[in-house]
């Protein structure tokens, strides 16, 4: 089927010249990173870890999402996810390919990356964190691919991908519960300090994961020619709605604890994150521009009559990626190391190269992501009136 | 890679288990360890034997400690070869000094004196009973000796930069760029280290190796830094702990840090 990924029109191929090119890019600053060493990002000290970490932390939850479809479709049989749920997977693949690549340029050596193989901690949960992300790749790469497959054939998908495919479930929540307890394990770093860290880390997935899906399926429907359908949209706009509002209840629920109790050392952080200390801000500005897109893409995505309005819908799944890019993949990583156990308030901002890198990965899982969507496209459109069912999965031969 | 896999999921399934153990289990291991011996495999270029305890740890004596003193700093700094790099951000520290209120926020208050506020007590690793680096390394580059003393193996270190998270006192540094050239003045006897990779204080375990106290304790003319034993009843630093009030870092955090700071 990958062949089809070599045929495209002019647009295709425009847009994978464009990915090739920032990926270059970004390799080429990488390959100076790793001459001259870490000291070429902003981070530092005090600061240590900074856009590539967040990154990673974000697309964990873009990765989780793809649950959002495979629950309703497989376990409850909700046919109107039937076209899509394999598209949700392949967002999956991509974005934890993503998120290998952001922990691999984050590493101070690494060409030691498979150290964390050969001696394997299992004290150590960012040892999990890598185990549980590899197995949901691989997870997603063959259920994903065997459906799409069975579909190009008009068959029936095989008995065995089953039970794979509802275990991908649950992993899709141990991925980002993994990323949360990287954080909310470690001792006097008040801010990540909290069980809800988890909890909020899937709101915020399934708030901006579905989000994404739902841009994407606008543009494959006015580019692409394929149409994933009014009700699978609406019902995953509805996700997002929902979501994004536990998401921000969430948030006040933090802000509560923290303000209430009055324990300064974790309300510093808040304090940095939404008025800055010492003239310290460089997030401020950032943090209320989430907030503000948070909440108005809310009232927008609550109101049914906004909602069915493909434009408004756009604009605000686009509000609600962006608000939770804001939270995770640039305030909630760096806001742990502001200020330092000593008290130091060192503020991070990434370097031109550090950006770079950043976006070559980004470029990364585009490639990967349009090379799976593009053969999703063709299969689709070749096998025409066939339509994927779970019914054949329970069925099955 | 693919003979590896077995292994790997093997490892893998038993762990999980392992996974809990830490965390059920109270870090009793500050309280009873029966003096273990230090391993002294090492060829001594000293005759003298090598220093072995149950348990190291230091204690500042801050009624002797001159904040304006940098003997400690100078004398670690130079025998590990810690570059100096100038910039504030990539800074390698080992052993330094900070204001009383930044070492011990929690002790601090509006009316805390002006002679105590006017302390830099030094601050390095704290040896924690109950490291938390040690815990989430992914790779064993940080670990723990028996007699307490958390080490780092620069060759296992991949600079993934979780300890640096986890450590509750600032007290690593990782190599941003290549440190070589950025060290004064080379002592052939301790290594230099590459770009990308964590270190910090070690307790001058390869001075212990050879039977002497650590360089910033043998460096400290107002002798306000006591090595010792705390599992020994007899040693200096058991006595001076039973008798005089002592701080330690963020004590709440349960890490039981083996810095002691006496008043």
């Amino acid at each position: 089927m990958l062949e089809k990924a070599l045929t495209g029109g002019p647009g295709y191929r425009a847009w994978m010249a464009f990915l090739l090119a920032v990926f270059a890019t970004g390799l080429f600053f990488y390959l100076r990173q790793l001459e001259l060493g870490l000291g070429v990002t902003g981070m530092s000290r005090d600061v240590s870890w900074g856009l590539y970490i967040a990154q990673f932390t974000f697309l964990v939850g873009i990765a989780a999402s793809a649950v959002m479809l495979v629950l309703p479709y497989y376990l409850h049989d909700y046919q109107a996810f039937g076209k899509i749920t394999v598209l949700g997977e392949f967002l999956a693949v991509a974005s934890v390919i993503m998120c290998g690549l952001f922990i691999f340029v984050n590493l101070g050596q690494s060409p030691r990356v498979l150290f964390v193989i050969l001696h394997a901690q299992p004290k150590s949960v960012l040892f999990w964190d890598m185990f549980v992300l590899n197995v949901y790749l691989v997870l997603n790469i063959i259920t994903g691919w065997t459906v799409l497959g069975c579909d190009r054939k008009g068959v029936p998908p095989p008995r065995w991908v089953r039970p794979l495919i509802y275990l991908s479930i649950p992993w899709a929540i141990s991925i980002h519960t993994m990323t949360a307890f990287i954080y909310a394990g470690l001792p006097g770093r008040s801010f990540w300090l909290t069980a809800l860290m988890a909890p909020r880390f899937l709101a915020a997935a399934f708030a901006s994961g579905p989000a994404l899906l739902i841009l994407i399926c606008l543009v494959l429907k006015k580019w692409a020619d394929f149409d994933a359908g009014e009700k699978a949209i609406q019902a995953l706009a509805r996700i997002v709605a929902y979501a994004l509002a536990v998401s921000i209840f969430f948030v006040l629920v933090e802000l509560f604890t923290v303000f209430y109790s009055g324990i300064p050392e974790h309300q510093e952080h808040f304090r940095y994150l939404y008025a800055g200390i010492d003239g310290h801000g460089n997030l401020v500005p950032w943090m209320w521009m989430s907030a503000v897109l948070a909440v108005g893409a809310l009232a927008a995505l609550i109101h049914p009559r906004a909602r069915k309005n493909e434009r408004v819908l756009a604009a605000a799944c686009a509000a609600v990626f962006a608000a939770f890019w804001i939270e995770k993949g640039l305030g909630l990583v760096v806001t742990g190391f502001v200020p330092s156990p000593l008290g130091s308030v060192t503020e991070y901002a990434p370097t031109g190269p550090e950006i770079a890198v950043a976006l070559g990965v980004w470029a990364a899982g585009f490639l990967v992501l349009s090379v799976l969507y593009r053969v999703f496209v063709a299969v689709r459109r070749e096998a025409g009136s066939v339509e994927p069912s779970a019914e054949g999965l329970r069925n099955g031969p | 890679m693919r003979s590896n896999r077995r292994e790997f999921l093997k490892i893998a399934g038993v762990s999980a288990l392992t996974l809990l153990v830490p965390a059920v289990l109270p870090p009793v291991r500050a309280a009873g360890n029966p003096s273990a011996p230090v391993a002294a495999a090492r060829q001594a270029s000293s005759p003298l034997q090598p220093l072995t305890a149950g348990r190291w740890a230091l204690a500042v004596d801050l009624s002797k400690c001159s904040a304006d003193c940098t003997d400690c700093t100078t004398a670690c700094h130079q025998v590990h070869n810690v570059p100096a790099l100038g910039n504030p951000g990539h800074e390698v520290k080992w052993i330094w000094r900070e204001p009383f209120p930044a070492v011990f926020p929690g002790e601090t208050h509006a009316w805390t004196g002006e002679s105590l506020r006017r302390m830099r007590p030094p601050v390095l690793c704290n040896h924690c009973a109950n490291p938390p680096c040690v815990r989430v390394c992914p790779t064993g580059a940080t670990f723990q000796r028996p007699d307490g003393i958390v080490m780092m193996d620069y060759h296992r270190c991949i600079g993934c930069k979780i300890c640096l998270a986890a450590c509750p006192y600032g007290a690593r540094s990782i190599n941003f760029r290549d440190p070589r050239p950025f060290v004064q003045k080379l002592n052939p006897d301790y290594p230099t280290r590459t770009k990308g990779v964590i270190e910090k204080c070690n307790f001058c375990e390869e001075r212990l190796a050879r039977g002497l106290e650590p360089a910033c304790v043998e460096a400290c003319r107002q002798k306000a830094l006591v090595f010792g034993d705390v599992e020994d009843p007899r040693s200096e630093i058991r006595l001076l702990l039973e008798k005089r009030v002592a701080l330690r870092r963020r004590a709440s955090l349960g890490t039981l840090p083996q810095v002691y700071y006496l008043l």
